[in-house]
């Protein structure tokens, strides 16, 4: 083949590439399924076709739990494992498929929440600006994605390992500077009785209603991720994760996909914040400190971050454990239980509970399917 | 380096320059006082950063534990010192202490898991946490504070600040003497010269023949007990308490981020920049200075995403 041919096919393929490039974080893209769709069963139908018995089990497990368990279940472990699995669901979209673990998801979340506080309405009046709660939480939700998109952009220059460092160090660096301004930040106390909307006479922060509130959220991010790691985006990434240098040289805009991915992700912890500030009514920085930061990777890597449930899995495990663990251990060794149970988790089995599980069947089932190369979560 | 970042580092200068002119006019002798904090702080975080970037530049391995070591240190230097009374005992006990869990996190953990950086960072957090939590069941939340010896208690006198606590002179002048004799152990002795081999090719340095994994634990020693050592040092300078180490474990993660992992002489000007700017965010802009230090990182990973002294891994 001639040079000049070379030019020809490699220009091709660039526009090719092209139209699956442009459209990033978008979240539907019906036009590129367009054409596919004439031949192929139309979308309801897809859907149809892909529910499983079990998934029909869950969603009528969720939607049935608040009526049979007590107050406290509902609101206390449901919701709050609902909520807090959404922030870790952004840590395993970002860790798992983007193969960029940030520990500054919490920070994020913690963005959006202290925004619902500073435009909302709080017991700290002379900061609060009083907005309407839908105004508040919109525009604190949208503060907080471009907030996780500047960590991607600064973050994503360097690689691997030192994501780690630079997105710790800007979330401990975002808690010290809640602690220590008082102008924005009210300081070391932040925000009480912020948030807690009332919608059309249901007081939202009642156990019922705000457990559906969190389910509606985190069904919507669990069924985004899944679209979007089967989108044309999402493929990309893990095509980037498994090899930015390939995908840069058949075109590919590597960094432009990984701030894409931090964005998305930045966009389901800020969800994940606001649920959280009206869950607890407060927020201070206690709320985002290194232990909090930690804890959403210890849902995630716990839950396991090669499948999205693998988060709320997770999270259901810890909130259960942190409210029952000081019944089952000395009375405030929760940081020593949960720390060695992550810890084991590491050591012995790097793909979670998730990973357990399905060792657990392989091994029941005694299938001997061929082992999938392990990759770096 | 280009043009536009020419530019801009040169408007950073001046305007450095132009606020100490500032600053001195003002108020000459709290602008030295304010430097001269900042040249202890940045002292103490030399001492930690420095060990923290010797083991990440040889494994790869970027310790989170790093803190607690801090931590556990300067508690064990502590127990030493009031059974002793001696300080100088308790320095040696905290760099003992924590050089002693560094090697046996290192022989039984680490070694384990060669080349799967995420997982031995993760493990580390995992540390962290137990041992923070272990700590705190030990100790408690009180503040504990050192006794230095007398002969670098109370204070000096010095032109134009007047006085300074001696200590933390002294405090400077360790920190020069630790950062000159680890510089001379890693260019001058056959130890400190198979490290730095091992950082550039790890392989190559296996295949010379070296036990690379005595290096490894030695190196994994002394980068740990420089944390117990800081830790106690530190002690004496501020005081311990928990917390303390999530405190040094960002300091180390900023000094390391800024100066390029693996570099002593990286971490030395991290430390500066950073014990500066945050002493000085301190004395003049007290509710921001953290946002000083941010924006030093900001700046130095937009021109270099490797660190002033960073080089290509």
């Amino acid at each position: 083949m001639s040079a000049a041919q070379w030019r020809r096919a490699m220009n091709s393929a660039a526009t090719a590439a092209a139209p699956t490039l442009a459209p990033l974080p978008r979240r539907a893209q019906p036009a590129a399924d367009a054409p596919r769709a004439s031949t192929a069963p139309s979308w309801p139908a897809r859907f149809v076709a892909r529910i499983r018995a079990r998934h029909v089990v869950v969603l009528a497990a969720l939607v049935a739990y608040p009526f049979v368990a007590s107050p406290f279940f509902t609101y206390q472990i449901g919701a709050q494992a609902l909520a807090l699995g959404l922030i870790a669901l952004s840590l395993t979209f970002l860790g798992g498929y983007g193969g960029m673990v940030s520990l500054a998801q919490m920070t994020v979340a913690g963005v959006a929440g202290y925004g619902v506080a500073v435009f909302g309405t709080s017991s700290a009046a002379a900061i609060s600006l009083g907005w309407p709660w839908w105004l508040a939480s919109a525009v604190a939700i949208v503060l907080a994605t471009a907030f996780a998109a500047a960590v991607g952009w600064l973050s994503v220059r360097t690689e691997g390992i030192y994501t780690i460092m630079i997105t710790l160090a800007i979330g401990v660096a975002f808690f010290y500077l809640a602690q220590q301004n008082y102008t924005v930040f009210n300081g070391f106390q932040g925000f009480n009785r912020a948030g807690a909307p009332e919608v059309l006479g249901v007081e939202s922060r009642d156990p019922v209603p705000f457990y559906f509130a969190t389910l509606v959220c985190a069904l919507a991010g669990y069924f985004l991720v899944r679209h979007l790691v089967r989108a044309p985006f999402g493929i990309a990434l893990q095509g980037i994760r498994d090899n930015p240098r390939r995908m840069a040289s058949l075109g590919y805009a590597v960094t432009a996909h990984r701030v894409a991915a931090y964005a998305v992700s930045g966009l389901l912890a800020a969800v994940g914040g606001v649920l959280m500030v009206w869950y607890n009514g407060r927020i201070s920085p206690g709320t985002v400190n290194l232990g909090a930061m930690i804890s959403i990777l210890i849902i995630a890597v716990l839950g396991g971050m090669k499948h999205p449930i693998g988060a709320f899995v997770g999270a259901i495990v810890y909130v259960l454990l942190q409210n029952f663990a000081i019944d089952l251990f000395v009375r405030e060794r929760f940081n020593l239980v949960i720390g060695a149970g992550f810890l084991a988790i590491v050591l012995f089995s790097p793909d979670g509970l998730l990973g357990l599980w399905a060792k657990l069947r392989s091994s029941l089932v005694k299938t001997q399917t061929p082992q999938q190369t392990r990759r770096q979560p | 380096m280009n043009r536009s970042s020419r530019v801009l580092l040169a408007a950073l200068a001046i305007a450095v320059v132009v606020f100490s002119a500032w600053a001195i006019a003002d108020n000459a002798s709290l602008y030295f006082k304010t430097l001269l904090n900042g040249l202890t702080l940045a002292s103490l975080y030399f001492l930690v950063a420095s060990g923290f970037t010797l083991v990440f530049g040889l494994m790869r391995n970027v310790n989170l534990a790093h803190g607690s070591l801090y931590l556990l240190g300067a508690y064990v230097g502590w127990i030493v010192g009031e059974q002793t009374g001696s300080w100088l005992l308790a320095v040696a006990a905290g760099f003992l202490s924590a050089a002693v869990v560094g090697l046996v996190m290192q022989v039984l953990i680490f070694r384990h898991m060669e080349g799967q950086d995420l997982r031995q960072t993760l493990v580390t957090i995992g540390l962290s946490i137990v041992l923070a939590d272990l700590m705190l069941w030990g100790f408690g939340g009180e503040i504990y504070t050192f006794d230095p010896p007398p002969l670098i208690y109370g204070s000096t006198v010095l032109p134009v600040v007047e006085k300074f606590p001696t200590y933390r002179i002294a405090v400077l002048v360790a920190a020069i003497a630790i950062g000159i004799g680890l510089w001379t152990f890693l260019a001058r002795t056959r130890v400190g010269m198979m490290i730095r081999a091992g950082v550039d090719d790890r392989g190559m340095l296996a295949a010379s023949g070296v036990n690379v994994q005595l290096v490894f634990a030695v190196t994994f020693a002394i980068g740990a007990g420089l944390a117990g050592l800081a830790g106690v040092v530190g002690g004496t300078a501020l005081s311990i308490s928990p917390g303390e180490d999530t405190r040094y474990l960002l300091a180390s993660l900023v000094v390391v981020i800024v100066g390029g992992m693996g570099s002593i002489v990286g971490a030395s000007i991290g430390a500066l920049l950073i014990g500066t700017a945050e002493q000085f965010g301190l004395a003049y802009a007290p509710t921001y200075s953290v946002v000083f230090t941010f924006v030093i990182m900001v700046v130095a990973l937009a021109f270099r995403p490797r660190g002033i002294m960073g080089r290509a891994a």
